[in-house]
């Protein structure tokens, strides 16, 4: 499309995306000024321009929750999740797409009603049976949930289902198998709909709260949305510790998505286009 | 079963020679238990994860729902008294009403800020990836991040949004400590979270309408605004309806922002309904009603989704 506006308009145009630009970073920039604006300061809320800048309020952070543990937890298991999710998913969408067998659309079916259930509806049970297991409060327990997502296999199924059967055929009188025209040749095909999966995962997980705050009660074992929630009832008042935890859990997400931000913003795209 | 897909089959699991020639007997042949073995193979690892933390807990949570029961000792059986109660309760309809309340200012505020945000970004405009990178960064971080740092934000006594309002003379809001504000707190939070979200997707939608479209539309002499009420929006259509189911699925799951921002606070003005829920299950020990509740909220969500999927026709133009 042809520029054809107005010099007037296209400056209004750069003042409103840019003054969006600062509604969306501000908040993020005001949380590390936060950070490190000394506790007796913040009284009359922090100044834009810190006059003493310290790094007290991550040291009462460090020593107020295992921190690095608590990110290492949920980096582990946001990555474990995903790449459960991944196999399973991609497993299951080379079974439903290109294996027949009986009550096939009724197995499905089983999947698609799991994928209707919100979690808070499946909370209180799966609570007790971690419970009844054992397995509350433990690594297992958080994972326990997202092994498999319905939803994956949705979206990974439509995938496979696109890749045109005639590859499997040829690859099949080449004497290949089931795991070699999945490894081979179906994989490497639904790559883009595996990315989404894979984004959706690792958000959902990084970002999970519900469920940990119901299953996890040690603070080793926590995840850091549950780790900055009790802060918040420690520090009632202390909003640069509070602050300062925000910043180190945004830090590593921040990275993730900076390098991976083409990839991630059209992944979630690519689910609006049907 | 005809010809074509018995050969197809078995050339998929096998050489031609276990092709069945008694397909009356089934059991049998050859290759059925190796093809049976590969389905297993394939589908096992997600079924038995599926099977054993979602749709076991779903069948024991409509089982815990018809029960008195506080985690503790023996279920009680009270058949639908749990549902009877929870729908005559006083209490019920207020966490719905707030739920709702919540919704229908959220939806208005994150749909049309991220029709402005797309519509802007799909101009011819320098740093475009930058500024949508910029807008979607709120997405990827986490809900208790973002209720945190808004909680701060809106700090009614050293928060940053009352000293500027303060500054420039107009009111300041009690926000998460005063009961008329706290839904409005929560609701801005969560629009400018899902704002970017929003735009990506309405992004994707615009970026799919064909350019003739507007060039026919602007050789009939239209003026922009005709061609955005005639041309663009009912083209985004399917985006945008994509976007209020979503939205609206989401919006009455609200939670952890609720729970970090108020804890349903100050009293209960904030308590939505999964948040009542959780307090049923682990402050009070009525864990019977909280499940009861979380089939009620799972069936008013369908009923809205089920009723704007019907409805589409009527508004939704697939291009």
């Amino acid at each position: 499309m042809r520029d054809t506006r107005s010099l007037p308009a296209r400056l209004a145009l750069y003042a409103a995306v840019l003054v969006g630009a600062a509604i969306m970073l501000f908040p993020f920039l005001w949380t590390v000024i936060t950070s490190i604006t000394p506790e007796g300061s913040l009284a009359d809320g922090p100044k834009l321009v810190v006059d003493d800048p310290t790094l007290n309020a991550y040291r009462t952070l460090l020593d107020a929750i295992p921190m690095w543990r608590i990110m290492l937890n949920s980096l582990g298991i946001a990555i474990a999740s995903t790449v459960l999710q991944l196999v399973t998913g991609a497993m299951a969408a080379y079974g439903f797409a290109r294996l027949q067998f009986p009550l096939k659309n009724v197995v499905f079916g089983f999947y698609l009603a799991t994928l209707m259930v919100p979690l808070q509806v499946l909370v209180v049970p799966l609570f007790i049976e971690m419970k009844t297991l054992n397995l509350q409060d433990t690594y297992f327990a958080l994972l326990a949930p997202t092994i498999a997502s319905a939803f994956g296999v949705f979206l990974l199924r439509q995938a496979v289902t696109a890749v045109p059967l005639e590859l499997d055929e040829a690859a099949t009188i080449d004497g290949a198998g089931h795991l070699r025209i999945f490894t081979t040749i179906v994989l490497p095909l639904i790559r883009p709909a595996l990315a989404t999966v894979a984004v959706f995962a690792f958000m959902g997980s990084w970002n999970s709260f519900l469920w940990p705050l119901v299953v996890i009660r040690s603070p080793e074992f926590m995840t850091l949305p549950l780790g900055l929630s009790t802060l918040q009832g420690q520090f009632t008042t202390q909003w640069d510790v509070v602050m300062a935890g925000s910043v180190v859990s945004i830090v590593p997400i921040a990275v993730v998505y900076l390098l991976a931000q083409r990839h991630i913003i059209a992944g979630v795209a690519h689910t609006g286009i049907k | 079963m005809n010809g074509v897909t018995v050969e197809a089959r078995a050339t998929a699991a096998g050489p031609v020679r276990d092709l069945p020639t008694t397909p009356k007997r089934p059991r049998r042949r050859p290759g059925q238990w190796k093809r049976l073995g590969w389905v297993l193979f394939f589908l096992l690892p997600s079924a038995i994860p599926l099977f054993v933390f979602t749709l076991i807990p779903m069948v024991s949570s409509l089982w815990v729902s018809l029960h008195q029961w506080n985690l503790i000792s023996p279920m009680k059986w009270v058949g639908f008294g749990n549902y009877a109660n929870l729908l005559g309760d006083e209490m019920t309809r207020r966490v719905f009403l707030h739920t709702l309340i919540y919704v229908v200012g959220y939806l208005p505020l994150v749909y049309v800020g991220g029709l402005l945000l797309a519509l802007a970004l799909n101009q011819k405009l320098k740093g475009r990836s930058f500024l949508r990178a910029t807008y979607f960064l709120p997405v990827v971080t986490s809900w208790v991040v973002v209720a945190l740092v808004w909680k701060w934000l809106l700090n009614p006594t050293n928060g940053l949004v009352n000293q500027v309002l303060g500054a420039i003379g107009l009111p300041e809001p009690g926000w998460w400590t005063d009961p008329q504000w706290a839904l409005p707190a929560v609701m801005l939070s969560s629009a400018w979270k899902d704002l970017g979200f929003v735009m990506v997707i309405l992004l994707a939608g615009l970026q799919a309408i064909p350019g003739e479209l507007h060039e026919a539309a602007m050789v009939d002499g239209s003026s922009p605004w005709q061609r955005f009420w005639r041309v663009t929006l009912p083209l985004l259509s399917p985006s945008t309806f994509f976007v209020v189911v979503i939205s609206l699925i989401n919006g009455f799951q609200v939670f952890d922002q609720v729970y970090v921002m108020t804890a349903g606070g100050p009293a209960g003005s904030s308590q939505v309904v999964v948040g009542q829920i959780y307090d049923l299950t682990f402050r009070y020990g009525r864990a019977g009603e909280a499940s009861a509740l979380s089939w009620i909220l799972f069936a008013v969500i369908l009923l809205i989704t089920v009723v704007q999927i019907r409805g589409q026709r009527r508004w939704v133009h697939y291009a």
